[in-house]
């Protein structure tokens, strides 16, 4: 037993409860790593330390990832980049372990450390160490594997680098899908390291074999690689070696992999540059676009706008817009969202013109469709098409109906989507608009069935007094809001005060104390305890922008008189804003 | 198989001879079967090393090979053939709670902790994978040895480190933020790498855990994740897929496909529900992943019909792209037809170019390329044929037999009552049919028969029908003990061995 100084305890206990049976001590003490390597010296932690966890591999998973997480930045505690080699072996056997999140983390950490080795250590310690897990007999370390090539290979001798591209092209035909698509999925990173002789022929055939794979999830991650790749090669190399690898994917016969063209497509032309787009990747497009799988169509019409963005705007017109027009009436209703999603941002991009001829009477009618989701996309985008290209006019005559359906849905969530993008609308409408046809509505929601929605009312109201200003306000919603105080439910009246403190920092000290004050203090005889302690936590809100004057004359009166109530959290809420009042007054 | 039956002069193999292997749980004279011991689902490995029985009490059984267990590289031993002298012998390795029963508060029901299907996953490191499934939650298993490990010494000893309790608890309750320098924001350790001036040498007193490392190794299963809530009805069937990280659970009207790593969100890829439950007239009963081709899905319905899907085509399977059944003989429907239809369990042979699937009375193989019906069917035991009406009576009619191919593909298997099951040759020509009971003399019973094709080769001659065991085992007393069904047995992948469960009792025998 050793002899502990009584100032070293609390190090010791740490030390100690690394291997203690409680897993949250050992997590603990893992996650104070740094601590114990301090205090055990930087030679200590490389020779007792750094092998005693490289042991410690057997460990519950929760603690091995915060094990790969701390080794990753343990540089300074072993003595500088010069030992970072002895990092590696407790790294390597974690990126063996069957944990994917643990592997991942720990090859995390390695490339950093990498990163930061010198290139002969890297030849002498991590070449040795890729080389090894490539071989790994479990296929745990060949997927590990897969993701360190990028920091070794740029520090290789050329016999290396054959080694370790040759390497590489075994992993992408293990027998285990796992590590084909970890070797897929690492393809772009580390193709980005080799030199441009090597990548036309050796990474380009070994993609090419991975495009073939026959299975789907390597494919998959296969097409994601295409953009990273081509942006690799020159452009006529891409056009010439992953232009048709493009294509081909587009035709697959998996609907996964098509939409995961759809979804990269947009990638995938920044590559290939604007010419082979207009020649290849349109048809392309536009076959995706009609794809008889709705999932891809769903993926095609949520990039619709970015793809027209890079074409001219007659081509857009003359091959994407009827597709779209298409899909403004498909069958499945998640392409019609998708599509309403995005659709706004076309207009800018097709010009005034096209937009009112072709693109309006699809806003229309996406605007009258029986999916509330639609609606709501199109209204949400609405700003996109307001200020730069029709104006709301045209708009506001099918806007209205969409937007008062929407507003009384039997689906609380669409009425709550609707309300979230009220002040949206009332800044593109204007003032007038607003007051003739939508403020009626956002007084009506202040009394719906369900909590979320009175809620959401109350806080619309204060982002619409922000956006009108509190003139508009005083004049427009308190009127109105202070009627409905005296609602028969105890509920309604309780969102009357919500939406009183939410707006009174709006509308600022004088109106406040002029007009909401007494309404509040009226509330504090109301029969319900719970609006009484609401009434007392409002007014704590409000402390701080009453003048002091007010605070003594009005609100401590109606606090005191709280503080004496039968009910229990009445008095509690009372006391406590009693004691803001009280700090308030100190403080100044 | 493999002759596809152009010939029927190529060498047949000979039929087995089966000899006893190995019992566990063997049951005494006289002994009460507790129902939570009976075996509901058995399940060999890829590799065959290692077998995995649930039961009914929620357990899961492993047992390991002990016939080739050196530790040599597994490559090697992977390419090496066996020779066939010794057959694969198993031991008892481990078992765990994997279920346990559950209500359901929401719907009013009791979930039963009975094991339906146990899968095999991809090994890793030494350890092995499992899923497990009851009627309603599927759970992912790590099994895996830990060398038993021993604190011999530390920095504080026990009595000490009871004195400074409030020290060593406070570092429990209170995760403080590590700094990125390292050192920690708040709490008793800030206190000790400020106070003390930590020399560059460290302080020589402190020391590392000792930890002895003991030759003893102890088993440890570990549910690693819990995919639950995704399924209305009982799942009858798990399927690993060939792409190692996704698997497909079915219920009676639903199939929903999974990722391995992500628990709490499934696809549901099959919906044959209909908008009204009144026009159901179909459920599906089993489903299984191709093999080898990640995008194929078999599933097999209660009315006998096997469709075959191409998850490539569609999200939503809706479309099967192949539909095996039979058509019924006309003339020949009864009360029964339908019920004896439903088919129990289905099978991809090795190969994936073949499906074997069981009815009640039958095994029937098809050939994934001929849609219009089997290219064999073993009648199981024509003899209860007689015997429907009172089969029905006591619900035996509604017992589901699992079904298994060798792994060569050249046989197929399957139980039946009085705890017997048969095993046929299902090579074009082959007459082998053999009939065993899960005793320790398997062949007590088996009954020399002469095999007669029931369906003169007609139009299609590569059809046989055998195996009709003649009426007369009925009349020399050994009837039919319902009671003792053996519906669960699966094949070794690469040897001719059966593993059977008699109630709690799991045979096995090798030829």
């Amino acid at each position: 037993m050793a002899m502990i100084d009584e100032p070293l305890y609390p190090i010791a206990i740490l030390i100690d409860e690394l291997k203690n049976e409680d897993i949250q001590l050992r997590l603990n003490s893992i996650r104070r790593l740094s601590t114990i390597a301090r205090a055990l010296g930087e030679e200590r932690t490389r020779k007792e330390l750094i092998p005693f966890l490289s042991e410690n591999n057997d460990d519950d998973d929760e603690v091995l990832l915060a094990m790969a997480e701390e080794l990753g930045v343990f540089v300074p505690y072993i003595g500088g980049v010069e030992y970072a080699h002895v990092l590696l072996p407790p790294l390597e056997t974690l990126c063996i372990v069957e944990e994917t999140c643990v592997r991942d983390k720990a090859v995390e950490s390695l490339c950093r450390i990498g990163t930061q080795m010198k290139e002969s250590d890297i030849v002498e310690w991590f070449i040795p160490l890729v080389k090894r897990l490539a071989g790994g007999e479990w296929f745990t370390a060949r997927v590990s594997s897969c993701g360190l090539f990028h920091i070794a290979y740029p520090s290789a001798t050329e016999l290396f680098k054959a080694e370790l591209r040759s390497m590489y092209g075994q992993l992408c035909q293990d027998d285990m899908p796992m590590v084909r698509r970890s070797a897929a999925s690492n393809l772009g990173k580390f193709a980005a390291t080799v030199e441009a002789n090597n990548l036309k022929t050796d990474i380009m055939s070994i993609f090419e074999d991975l495009t073939r794979d026959d299975q789907d999830s390597v494919r998959l991650l296969a097409v994601e690689g295409c953009a990273a790749l081509g942006k690799l090669l020159e452009p006529q190399d891409c056009v010439a070696h992953i232009l048709p690898v493009i294509v081909n994917f587009s035709q697959d016969k998996s609907w996964r992999v098509r939409y995961m063209v759809a979804n990269q497509l947009y990638e995938l032309c920044e590559a290939v540059g604007p010419e082979p787009t207009c020649s290849d990747l349109v048809p392309a497009y536009v076959r995706l676009l009609r794809d008889n799988e709705a999932e891809v169509r769903i993926a095609a019409a949520g990039k619709v706008t970015k793809f027209c963005r890079i074409l001219n705007p007659h081509l857009a017109i003359q091959h994407i817009l009827p597709c779209v027009k298409e899909l403004s009436s498909d069958s499945s209703q998640h392409v019609r969202s998708a599509l309403a999603s995005v659709i706004m941002g076309m207009a800018p991009v097709l010009g005034k013109d096209a937009t009112i001829e072709e693109l309006l009477p699809i806003f229309l009618s996406l605007l009258k469709d029986e999916f509330p989701d639609v609606r709501l996309n199109i209204i949400s985008k609405l700003d996109q098409v307001n200020q730069q290209v029709i104006g709301i006019d045209l708009l506001s005559q099918s806007l209205l109906p969409a937007i008062v359906e929407l507003a009384e849905d039997r689906h609380w969530r669409v009425r709550l989507a609707i309300i979230e993008y009220i002040p949206l609308l009332a800044s593109q409408f204007g003032v007038g608009f607003f007051n003739d046809r939508l403020g009626a509505l956002c007084m009506q929601w202040l009394e719906d069935k369900v909590f979320s929605i009175r809620e959401a009312a109350a806080n619309n109201l204060k982002r619409l007094a922000e956006e009108f200003g509190p003139e508009w306000a005083m004049q427009n919603i308190v009127p109105q809001l202070l009627e409905k105080i005296s609602n028969p439910h105890y509920l309604h009246r309780m969102t009357i005060l919500q939406s009183i403190s939410l707006l009174a920092p709006v509308l600022g000290s004088e109106s406040t104390c002029q007009k909401l004050l007494p309404v509040i203090i009226t509330a504090s005889k109301d029969r319900v305890p719970n609006i009484k302690f609401n009434v007392a936590k409002v007014l704590q809100s409000l402390i701080p922008i009453f003048d002091h004057s007010v605070v003594e004359q009005t609100v401590r009166p109606c606090l005191v008189e709280l503080s004496e109530d039968p009910d229990v959290d009445v008095r509690y809420f009372a006391s406590q804003a009693i004691q803001t009042c009280d700090s308030v007054m100190m403080s100044s | 198989m493999k002759g596809n039956g152009a010939e029927d002069s190529s060498p047949k193999p000979p039929p087995l001879e089966w000899k006893f292997s190995q019992v566990f749980g063997e049951r005494a004279e006289g002994e009460e079967v507790q129902e939570v011991d009976i075996i509901s689902a058995i399940e060999f490995d890829k590799s065959g090393d290692h077998l995995a029985t649930g039961d009914r009490g929620g357990r899961v059984v492993l047992f390991e090979r002990t016939d080739i267990r050196d530790h040599g590289s597994r490559k090697d031993l992977e390419k090496e053939d066996y020779p066939i002298t010794r057959h694969p012998e198993f031991r008892y390795k481990t078992e765990f709670q994997s279920h346990e029963p559950e209500f359901d508060y929401l719907k009013s029901l009791e979930i039963e902790e009975k094991i339906n299907k146990i899968k095999w996953c991809q090994t890793a490191n030494g350890a092995v994978f499992l899923l497990s499934t009851n009627d309603k939650t599927i759970k992912y298993w790590k099994v895996h040895e830990k060398k038993v490990k021993k604190i011999s010494e530390m920095n504080m000893d026990a009595s000490e480190a009871v004195r400074h309790d409030s020290i060593a608890s406070s570092s429990m309750t209170s995760p403080q933020k590590n700094l990125p320098n390292g050192g920690c924001s708040e709490g008793p350790y800030n206190r000790s790498s400020n106070d003390l001036s930590l020399p560059p040498g460290g302080f020589p007193s402190l020391r590392l855990p000792v930890v002895v490392t003991s030759q003893e190794t102890s088993l440890i299963a570990r549910c690693r994740r819990i995919y639950a809530h995704a399924h209305d009805y009982h799942i009858n069937s798990i399927s690993n897929n060939s792409d190692g990280e996704t698997f497909i659970s079915a219920d009676d009207l639903r199939i929903n496909l999974w990722n391995l790593e992500i628990s709490n969100q499934s696809f549901n890829i099959v919906d044959v529900k209909p908008a009204n439950m009144e026009d159901l007239t179909e459920v599906i009963t089993s489903a299984e992943f191709h093999p080898t081709h990640c995008n194929m899905l078999a599933y097999s319905s209660s009315k006998g019909s096997i469709r075959l899907l191409d998850l490539r085509q569609s999200a939503l399977c809706d479309k099967h792209f192949k539909m095996f059944e039979e058509r019924e003989a006309p003339g020949s429907r009864s009360f029964f037809t339908e019920i004896i239809a439903s088919i129990s369990d289905i099978r991809f042979a090795k190969d994936g170019r073949h499906i074997l699937s069981r009815d009640y009375m039958t095994l029937k193989l098809w050939d994934i390329n001929m849609e219009s019906g089997p290219v064999a069917t073993f009648q199981v035991h024509e003899h209860l044929r007689p015997m429907l009406c009172d089969l029905y009576e006591n619900d035996s009619i509604f017992d589901k037999f699992d079904c298994c191919l060798s792994g060569d593909g050249l046989r197929v298997a399957t139980g039946s009552y009085s705890n017997i099951f048969r095993v046929f040759g299902c090579t074009p020509g082959s007459n082998e049919a053999t009939t065993l009971e899960a005793s320790k003399n398997p062949t007590r019973r088996q009954v020399q028969t002469t095999p007669k094709p029931a369906r003169s080769l007609s139009s299609l001659a590569r059809v046989v029908k055998r195996g009709a065991e003649s009426p007369g085992i009925d009349a020399n007393g050994n009837s039919c003990d319902f009671t003792t069904k053996l519906l669960h047995l699966a094949w070794h992948p690469t040897e001719n061995s059966i593993a059977c469960a008699a109630m709690n009792s799991l045979y096995m025998y090798y030829s």
